[in-house]
């Protein structure tokens, strides 16, 4: 009786996960990029790896505990059998072969989709630096003097190198359709490399927890034409706004749910003085807030105020 | 005079909390006006409260573990509640700031004041009966590190009501848990109430290794020690080794945020990095220190059950020693995502796989024991084998996440918290479920009814499934953790079949209250007379139900594993004696609670800066403790004469009972 509703519990859960997985759309395993396919068929890969074994456990833990019930006296008995170095090598033997294969798809696969690593490609890379912020995302375009909130754009079938920090606490920049995700962290610098293979719309968001905004902290990502990316910059550049010191102290301070918002004039070198706030002479010198008296050497900060 | 405490920081304006406030303080009212008219206080002071008896200590350990689950499954059905309506950016009924106390409090109840104590607590009761010993290395220290767990309770309890809690996620991350980004009491409640119960469970895991390695009773070697007692022995190395490392990660975030340090902030060259690799490596030894006592019961519960030895007793032991070490070489799968180089990032995925090796050989040798034998579908067997299933799924995806690459994806999505419950629920909770109904005779007396737990084991298993596989779904959809609202409503009829299966785990707790009210109502009826009531193979079962408080009136002798069922085999268990010793045992004493008391005192004076009392807290801690050191009369002598009388009363019946009886079933056929 009992046995007999677990099997068919198990069954009902089986046939319910079929259809849970029929009707939606899973983001991670229809991956719109490079790297997100290169994940998606190594997790395919690993978890049928695994499966050879898992399934096997599974259906002798459910086949033992049926056919070795006390009331089944049918069954063989054996009160004193509790040792088969036969069964011990298989039973040690099979988990390491498994693993073995296993650690060496790691180890290979693990070189080839390091987010540090630049993707080969014909096209020319475009640089990207993301910094999140409490609540949103900063992307800085450094090529070309624009920046945006809460929305990125590059071209499609073009390398984008992420260089990513954060002006507060820690978050993760992930877009899942297009596959890994790094930490965002103050006074560090963290790499990624992403590439889209199709144009489109795709979610991205913060999946670090970073406190009270951090639910809004989606943006995003899109992947267009050559023409379209072109489209979007010259729209950057078109903006009211230019993102100076006093701009950027503003965007610090935290808000929730900021609108999509486009800056022009982005100073050189913004980024690399975002990080450099947190190091250097181990002095606090806050982008745009009073300039720090009677510094001795000029700082990244002098030279992000000084006008061009 | 009061620091940062005054009126305001009771929540007023929080209606939910205030309500909550309401409930338990009438529910604390009804208890103590119940408990002065019975007039209950004198016997619970001195027999439970001042107890150095592991077996008492053992199991207020575990009423506390099914009390704060209690708390930490409410705050888990009012997340699932909220997700489920807060779809389309809605703002559901849990403001963020509320919300992310719930979540943290969730995960920093569930581990340290649930998972712990409830493996703290079965260790305490079981350890010394298996290994044939009369009570722990240090009992008086047994009882201190229980009343300072419960003081790291008391705490995160208080901080609902009084100021907040910590709303930094269940490890408290800097720079966000630092000053500047968390500037309210809520972590330092957090700090202060891990450091207390923290302390009490390195004490407990000395006093483990030292009472199983010096306290086994005559013959008994290390390979002759129940697998449950391995486990264990292995579970508090890796507490001493682990522990000290949380103590430290905790002490330096406190500096940084009472002393202006900069240990992990973003300024003057602090990095937080450093915690997360020192609390990671505590926190993933800490997985292990949960599960491998669970294991541990696992393979009693498959032995007895089954009606045969364990298979591969050898194998268990590596195994189990294997998993020990290996837990220390892994703690950099938690953060892939940080930036490591692929050749450490590879390293640690790799050393995170190799121990499913290890773990699946124990799965086999479960099954193995199984096979061919006799199996009992008693209520512990049915929670081993919902684990065997639940925890193959949980390791696969474990493993799965072990590869970098996969991770990069699946990292702190909700297939990484489906993942972990899937282990610690399928795995913790429900060895933990088995273990209650397993030993239950042995610390009362009598069992438990079979009704009202299998409805509580089925509500629990369908409510498991139900709300933890729509997570790994959520997860490949891309659903991030501690989201408190989203704009995707794809993910919405997921997060509502989760929110009913935690329902369904609601019923399951239900039934499982139920059936300790029925049980306990319906004692007589379900009285171990023989202390043997599922033909058990270990010491624990060779002496009465419940267990006399010194034990074993005559220490038993082990020449082999299973001793008591060989003993039973050839007709030598029960043995009554012509004469007893006097038996040697420690006094009762309340020395333990009163430091855990002004423990309290500290942690809370610490937590709203309070100076001159934190003084005080302290100066009563290690003044009692002085004052402990001068008492002398610490121990006692049971007269031989009394002892003897006590277990006539037992033995004389029971032979009457089991002469006509198969001895080697002796204790199944007649209770």
């Amino acid at each position: 009786m009992n046995k007999r509703s677990l099997v068919s519990a198990l069954r009902w859960s089986c046939a319910g996960f079929a259809v849970f997985l029929g009707g939606c759309n899973l983001d991670v395993l229809s991956p719109k990029g490079d790297i997100g396919i290169q994940e998606k068929s190594l997790i395919l890969i690993a978890t049928g790896l695994m499966l050879v074994v898992v399934i096997p456990v599974i259906a002798m833990t459910l086949i033992f505990a049926w056919r070795y019930r006390a009331s089944n006296t049918k069954a063989t008995y054996a009160p004193k059998w509790s040792h088969s170095t036969g069964i011990e090598v298989v039973v040690w033997t099979i988990p390491c072969i498994i693993i073995a294969i296993l650690a060496t798809l790691t180890w290979r696969t693990t070189h080839s989709l390091d987010p540090y690593k630049p993707l080969e490609s014909q096209a020319k890379p475009i640089t990207i630096q993301a910094v999140s912020m409490d609540w949103k995302w900063v992307f800085i375009y450094p090529d070309y003097g624009v920046a945006s909130v809460n929305e990125l754009a590059f071209p499609a079938n073009v390398p984008v190198n992420f260089e990513i920090t954060s002006d507060s606490v820690m978050n993760a920049f992930f877009i899942p359709q297009l596959g890994s995700q790094i930490y965002a962290m103050a006074g560090m610098e963290t790499k990624l490399h992403l590439i889209a293979n199709e144009p489109g719309n795709y979610a991205g968001l913060s999946s670090n927890y970073s406190g009270e905004g951090f639910s809004d902290m989606h943006f995003t990502a899109i992947a267009t034409s050559e023409q379209g990316f072109e489209n979007w910059i010259n729209k950057a550049k078109a903006s009211q706004l230019s993102l100076d010191g006093q701009t950027y102290h503003a965007l610090t301070q935290p808000s929730e749910k900021v609108p999509v918002t486009y800056y022009t004039n982005v100073k050189p070198g913004l980024f690399n003085s975002i990080i450099a706030q947190y190091m250097g002479d181990m002095k606090m010198d806050k982008i745009g807030s009073e300039p720090a008296q009677a510094s001795a050497i000029p700082s990244h900060i002098d030279q992000v105020k000084a006008p061009e | 005079m009061f620091g940062k405490l005054s009126l305001s920081a009771i929540p007023f304006h929080e209606p939910i909390i205030m309500g909550t406030l309401l409930m338990v303080s009438l529910g604390m009212a009804a208890l103590l006006g119940w408990l002065t008219l019975t007039r209950k206080w004198g016997y619970l002071w001195s027999e439970w409260f001042t107890s150095v008896d592991h077996k008492r200590i053992g199991i207020m350990y575990v009423i506390l573990a099914i009390v704060m689950l209690i708390r930490g499954f409410a705050d888990a059905i009012m997340m699932r509640a909220q997700q489920a309506i807060a779809s389309a950016d809605a703002a559901g009924y849990l403001p963020p700031h509320h919300y992310d106390q719930i979540f943290t409090a969730h995960g920093v109840i569930m581990i340290f004041f649930v998972a712990m104590p409830f493996v703290v607590g079965l260790m305490n009761l079981v350890v010394p009966l298996q290994i044939g010993a009369r009570d722990v290395a240090y009992p008086f220290l047994n009882s201190f590190s229980f009343w300072m767990t419960a003081s790291g309770v008391v705490l995160v309890m208080l901080s609902m009501f009084v100021g907040d809690f910590a709303a930094t996620g269940w490890l408290a991350y800097p720079p966000l848990s630092e000053l500047k980004f968390s500037p309210t009491v809520g972590v330092d409640y957090y700090i202060w109430a891990l450091q207390l119960s923290g302390l009490g469970t390195t004490l407990s895991g000395i006093n483990f290794v030292v009472t199983i390695l010096r306290m086994r009773t005559p013959g008994m070697k290390l390979m002759q020690m129940p697998v449950f007692t391995w486990t264990a022995l292995v579970t508090n190395i890796l507490i001493v080794a682990a522990f000290p490392v949380l103590t430290v990660a905790l002490a330096l975030l406190a500096a940084d945020r009472y002393l202006d340090m900069h240990f992990f902030t973003n300024e003057l060259g602090g990095n937080a990095m450093l915690y997360v690799n020192l609390i990671w490596i505590w926190g993933h030894p800490e997985v292990y220190i949960l599960i491998l006592p669970c294991f541990g019961v696992f393979s009693e519960v498959v032995a007895t059950f089954s009606g045969k030895p364990l298979f591969g007793y050898k194998s268990m032991v590596y195994a189990t020693m294997c998993i020990g070490v290996l837990s220390f070489l892994v703690w950099l799968h938690h953060f892939f995502t940080m930036g490591s180089g692929a050749d450490v990032n590879a390293f640690f995925g790799i050393t995170t796989m190799i121990i499913s090796v290890p773990t699946g050989v124990k799965l086999f040798n479960w099954l193995f024991t199984m096979y061919r034998g006799r199996i009992r579908f008693t209520l512990p067997m049915m929670w081993t084998v919902a684990f065997m299933v639940t925890f193959t799924i949980g390791g696969m995806t474990g493993v799965l996440m072990a590869v970098p690459g996969a991770d990069f994806v699946l990292h702190n999505s909700l297939f990484l918290i489906a993942h972990f419950h899937n282990v610690i629920i399928g795995g913790v909770l429900f060895g933990c479920f088995a273990a209650i109904n397993y030993w239950f005779p042995k610390a009362f007396g009598f069992k438990l009814e079979e009704r009202w737990g299998k409805a509580s084991f089925w509500c629990w298993v369908v409510g498991f499934y139900m709300a933890f596989m729509p997570l790994y779904v959520l997860g490949l959809m891309g659903m991030t953790r501690r989201m408190n609202h989203y704009a995707n409503p794809a993910w919405q009829p997921y997060l509502i079949v989760a929110a009913a299966g935690a329902g369904f785990i609601a019923l399951g707790i239900g039934f499982m209250l139920l059936q300790f009210a029925v049980s306990i109502r319906n004692r007589a009826a379900n009285r171990d007379l023989t202390g043997d009531p599922w033909g058990g193979r270990t010491l624990e079962w060779s002496t009465s139900s419940p267990a006399p408080f010194y034990n074993f009136a005559v220490l038993p002798e082990v020449e082999e594993l299973d001793q008591f069922w060989a003993d039973k085999e050839h007709k030598r268990a029960y043995k009554q004696h012509q004469r007893y010793a006097d038996i040697h045992m420690p006094r009762n004493t309340g020395v333990g609670l009163i430091m855990a008391a002004f423990g309290t005192v500290l942690g809370f004076a610490l937590v709203w800066h309070i100076w001159w009392l934190a003084i005080g807290g302290l100066v009563g801690m290690i003044g009692t403790y002085i004052s402990r050191v001068y008492d002398t009369d610490v121990d006692y002598y049971v007269p031989g004469a009394e002892v003897e009388k006590i277990e006539r009363a037992r033995l004389v019946p029971l032979h009457k009972l089991i002469e006509n009886v198969d001895p080697a079933s002796a204790g199944q056929k007649v209770a």
